[in-house]
């Protein structure tokens, strides 16, 4: 399977019919879920309108999950099968996930100023959002710190792969340890803990934060591509 | 053995290995990762002299019911349902601190007395909207724990 899409031409002919469907259903499903949970939705029994935040911060802080893990799975492909558009595909992936993480930090400490009482704690599920985060910005630095294209991809490989071992700690963080954020609401054993007019714009909003993600990544990707393809071309000229 | 093959297993057995350096590492400090103590552990650890009056530590539980008196100093009961705690704060209270819900105080405990300089209200993994809040305690499937 990885062979048949690592083929860069194959994989610009199929997301050259995605990218747009990805965007209409991005734009669609995030207007929607914006018009739903800013407008529609109940306020909460506790925390009345602030709530709200939730649909945007929730969402964030799965896809900041998501991500991580996108670019974990392809960076052991890239190392492993030593697929060139698996490296490509880790490497466009990481700034979307580092933007989706601090979306979630940014708007989680907006949230946590009017309910909990202060805008940061180093609690474990914060402190460990925070490493994500870190990790992102690690990652990116470590692919373009070496001149060979081809050292930093590995290396920054190595880092997302070790890394990932932190995501699992981000989601049961809430559950090994007593901390100031609260359990999951929607993920867990015993069904969502959420009243369903507040969970159909919460999935909304996940399905299109998904959406997005895979909009900017084509994007993004076929970018690089082409970019690789100009560099070949010149590089031949420069030859004949 | 192809060596793509070797490099599956390399990775395969790397990240099994860090697996479980992580949650060694992370056994080991279990105890600087809490946030809190409960009542009951605080009130144990205090039996054993092992909070010094000088030490900041965290509590964390519910506010009991009808144990609020507000003034210049709140003062009221934290509690897990097992033991409780007597908190006086002078501040503000966060919004969403009422008798029944979840809190986080830091501060020094002495004398059976936590002197909280800080407040922060915790909220559950709960959302509903009021009415329907409403409507379960009115049919009696409320959720115990919020009000116990």
């Amino acid at each position: 399977m990885f062979n048949y899409f690592a083929n860069p031409v194959r994989f610009l002919r199929l997301t050259s019919k995605l990218q747009p469907i990805t965007m209409f259903v991005a734009s669609v499903t995030i207007g929607l879920g914006l018009y739903y949970g800013l407008v529609k939705s109940p306020p909460d029994y506790q925390q009345s309108e602030t709530v709200r935040i939730m649909y945007v911060h929730v969402p964030a802080a799965w896809m900041a999950m998501f991500c991580y893990v996108a670019i974990a799975c392809s960076s052991a492909v890239a190392l492993i099968w030593r697929h060139m558009l698996a490296n490509i595909i880790a490497k466009s992936t990481a700034p979307i996930g580092a933007s989706f993480t601090f979306l979630a930090l940014a708007t989680g400490s907006l949230w946590g100023k009017p309910m909990w009482g202060t805008w940061w704690v180093w609690d474990a599920r914060l402190t460990s959002v925070l490493i994500l985060f870190f990790l992102y910005l690690g990652y990116m630095v470590l692919y373009n710190a070496f001149d060979d294209q081809s050292r930093g991809a590995r290396a920054a490989a190595i880092l997302s792969i070790v890394g990932v071992i932190n995501v699992p700690i981000i989601k049961f963080s809430v559950d090994w340890w007593n901390t100031l954020h609260q359990p999951a609401s929607v993920i867990k054993m015993d069904g969502p803990s959420i009243h369903p007019s507040m969970l159909t714009p919460l999935i909304l909003m996940a399905v299109g934060y998904t959406a997005l993600y895979f909009w900017l990544l084509f994007v993004r990707t076929r970018a690089e591509l082409n970019a690789n393809k100009v560099r070949m071309m010149s590089i031949q000229q420069v030859e004949t | 053995m192809k060596r793509k093959h070797k490099r599956l297993l390399f990775v395969a057995l790397g990240i099994l290995i860090l697996a479980a350096a992580a949650s060694l590492i992370l056994f080991a400090f279990k105890g600087n990762i809490i946030f809190f103590l409960s009542p009951t552990e605080i009130t144990e650890k205090s039996k054993k002299n092992e909070i010094s009056p000088q030490q900041r530590l965290r509590i964390g539980g519910l506010v009991e019911k009808g144990s609020l008196t507000k003034g210049v100093i709140n003062r009221f009961k934290v509690t897990d349902l097992n033991k409780s705690i007597i908190v006086e704060f002078k501040g503000l209270l966060p919004d969403l601190f009422r008798e029944g819900q979840g809190i986080v105080a830091e501060g020094r405990y002495n004398n059976a007395v936590f002197t909280a300089s800080e407040v922060l209200a915790k909220h559950d993994e709960t959302y509903m909207p009021p009415e329907v809040a409403e409507a379960l305690k009115k049919s009696g499937k409320w959720k115990p724990t919020l009000e116990k």
